[in-house]
């Protein structure tokens, strides 16, 4: 029973990596309708940000964390403007692969920067810090990715129920051209979707990089498995993104905890395709996800 | 009578035969010829090798071409349809193992593998497509995405076939008894083994871009690029949309397969990592720096992406180390990487469309009096 809460803790603190990744595609997503395939490199960049301001510059961590922040706004900020804002209105195969480029240009220039070799991640915990309940080791990095995605959900949920802006995307969300009608700044909803969505990206892969102790140019493909998240919750939804990652993470916690009882069966490695294997099904039976919403196709 | 009404159809838009055109197609055809002869007569082994893989990854840009440039269909798959293909090829051309622990092999001939290769990649996207269809735009990219990985995995375990991790040998083209890696006669020319395989893939290459090239220009074809433009349209026009994208994903996965088959052959030693999303990204961008929907943009995007790291390479003119810094590998992923962004920003057609837009310029300086500027003026004399 301790292996299985264990397992299930894991998979939450796991989960909700998936979850504050889901969530930047999730936001820009409902912004501008674009999915950023670039989020993950946006995630590598922040991560390896971080690890060198802590380990190279020595800079206290939490003044790292704000760097790696701010250098991939920027990012963010600048592809938006200089890039996205004349893909408007172009097919969604171009406004893909154009976020496809980004990422092939960004993981490039991480590898050009620092080397294919892993480098060690920056953390303000130790592996064994935290605390023992029952046998179950509670640690202090899970402990804080679970807390710390809970504010920023509570964060952006009042940002999006509460503030003026909030209500600006929401309603760009829904309707482009009835919000220009209204007199929202598009352009300033587009910018501030880009620049949460990139922040998220580097506070998920700094707790994915503790999580994972060392990072390497591969560590952007991570954002992969939130795709299956965003699509089990709904793409369009904020709580789906959250709900989606925490059932990902804790079914592959789980599948890789006991995969080695039917490993004679299935083999190594299954628990690398059940977010894969979950999103496909879900896509058969219900393709809007748990909360997304139901799309009327006109003819 | 019948000089004016030929004057007449010129007039209104008969083209007449134009032999400046046709000479200078034939003069470029040509000139083409000419440069395959001598490349063919006088170039080293390594040359071969890099052009000869460029074929390869010609035939699988076609492939890609297919489904995404001319139907639409966003997909970042196409190296699981490409393993699908190899693994095919292996099973039934692989030597017979001596020792369980040995991937299979049925030893078959050259002439049954390679089709096989790309009907069994094309069965297996038959079967897959129905499903994968269903989604369109970047839902049908995450899944096909979602597919590299559930590839991957199935390759790693089916030890049998692929060897697992370790990965296993591939079967050589043969005709009859000879080898195509090694020195064969053909008419009592010696040919080296690049120069042979460069026949043979020049070859397949050239069936694949006819027979690409006349589908489109065919009913199917159409049907394609309506279903790509706008699918309530071409469903209104009487297009079967789900007909329509099951024959590009059929075509397409066909073409991956056998790309697939001669990419691990001419490798001849291949793990199952090699079929990655980063190759299937590969193929992506060269499409869009190519040129999307068009031959001969499959054909420049493959040499661009899989060609020019290796000529850098050969020249070695970037250091090779892997620790980082300024490689070949790195320079052409961050130029392809930049070129994707131009390209989609500014030519959305790629390079064809950059010489297509060039050619469209020359004719206007050149047949300037002739075709460009609509009717002649008619002077009418107003004054009474």
């Amino acid at each position: 029973m301790a292996y299985f809460i264990q397992l299930a803790f894991a998979g939450i603190a796991q989960g909700c990596i998936y979850a504050l990744i889901g969530l930047g595609f999730t936001i820009i997503f409902k912004a501008s309708e674009v999915i950023n395939f670039a989020q993950g490199e946006l995630l590598l960049v922040g991560a390896y940000i971080v690890s060198s301001g802590v380990f190279e510059w020595h800079l206290p961590f939490l003044l790292a964390l704000l760097l790696g922040i701010a250098v991939t706004v920027i990012i963010g900020l600048l592809f938006e403007r200089i890039v996205l804002r004349r893909m408007i209105g172009r097919p969604v195969f171009s406004i893909l692969m154009i976020t496809i480029g980004l990422d092939i240009v960004l993981r490039t220039a991480v590898i050009m920067g620092w080397g294919s070799n892993p480098i060690p991640a920056a953390s303000p915990f130790t592996i064994t810090s935290g605390f023992i309940t029952g046998g179950v080791h509670f640690g202090a990095n899970d402990l804080w990715t679970i807390a710390v995605t809970i504010v920023l959900c509570a964060a952006l949920f009042y940002f999006f129920r509460y503030t003026k802006y909030g209500l600006a995307m929401r309603a760009t969300a829904l309707d482009q051209e009835a919000a220009l009608a209204v007199g929202i700044n598009i352009r300033t909803v587009y910018a501030l979707a880009w620049g949460i969505a990139a922040a998220i990206a580097t506070i998920g892969g700094v707790f994915l990089a503790i999580d994972s102790f060392a990072i390497n140019p591969t560590f952007g493909n991570a954002a992969l498995i939130a795709f299956p998240a965003i699509i089990l919750g709904g793409i369009d939804s904020v709580s789906g993104a959250v709900v989606g990652g925490i059932i990902i993470g804790v079914i592959t916690e789980l599948t890789a905890g006991y995969e080695s009882g039917v490993a004679n069966i299935l083999g190594a490695g299954i628990h690398e395709i059940t977010p894969y294997l979950i999103m496909i099904l879900i896509l058969l039976i219900r393709p809007y996800g748990l909360f997304g919403t139901r799309k009327v196709e006109r003819i | 009578m019948s000089v004016t009404a030929a004057k007449k159809n010129t007039q209104t838009g008969v083209q007449p035969p134009r032999p400046l055109k046709n000479i200078s197609r034939w003069l470029a055809l040509g000139v083409g010829i000419l440069v395959v002869i001598v490349f063919f007569t006088f170039a080293s082994e390594d040359w071969f090798t890099i052009v000869n893989f460029t074929l390869i990854a010609a035939i699988a840009s076609l492939a890609l071409n297919v489904l995404s440039g001319y139907a639409g269909q966003v997909s970042l798959g196409i190296s699981f349809f490409m393993a699908i293909g190899a693994y095919t090829a292996a099973l039934l051309g692989g030597t017979p193992p001596t020792s369980p622990l040995d991937p299979l092999g049925f030893g078959l001939s050259f002439f049954i593998w390679i089709p096989a290769a790309g009907i069994v990649a094309a069965l297996v996207g038959a079967l897959i497509g129905p499903t994968a269809l269903r989604l369109r735009g970047f839902y049908l990219a995450i899944v096909t995405l979602a597919l590299v990985f559930i590839g991957q995995y199935l390759f790693m375990n089916m030890r049998g076939i692929t060897g697992g991790p370790q990965g296993r040998t591939f079967p050589t083209p043969a005709f009859g008894a000879f080898p195509l890696n090694q020195q064969n006669e053909l008419f009592g020319v010696a040919l080296t083994p690049g120069q042979q395989n460069f026949l043979l893939f020049g070859i397949i290459l050239l069936l694949a871009a006819l027979f690409v090239g006349n589908v489109m220009r065919s009913r199917a074809g159409r049907a394609f690029r309506a279903v790509r433009d706008h699918e309530v349209g071409a469903a209104v026009m009487g297009v079967n949309l789900f007909e329509a994208k099951m024959g590009a994903f059929i075509l397409s996965s066909f073409l991956a397969g056998i790309a697939g088959a001669l990419f691990a052959s001419y490798i001849s030693y291949v793990t199952p990592d090699y079929w990655s999303l980063t190759l299937a990204i590969q193929f992506v961008a060269a499409i869009i720096v190519g040129g999307v929907a068009s031959i001969w943009g499959s054909i420049l995007g493959a040499a661009f992406v899989f060609g020019l790291p290796q000529v850098i390479d050969y020249f070695s003119l970037l250091p090779t180390n892997t620790t980082g810094g300024l490689t070949s590998g790195n320079l052409n992923a961050l130029i392809y990487g930049l070129l994707i962004i131009v390209f989609l920003l500014f030519e959305p057609g790629g390079v064809i469309g950059l010489v297509r837009r060039c050619q469209a310029l020359m004719r206007k300086f050149s047949h300037h009096d002739e075709r460009e500027g609509g009717e002649p003026a008619e002077i009418v004399d107003l004054s009474p």
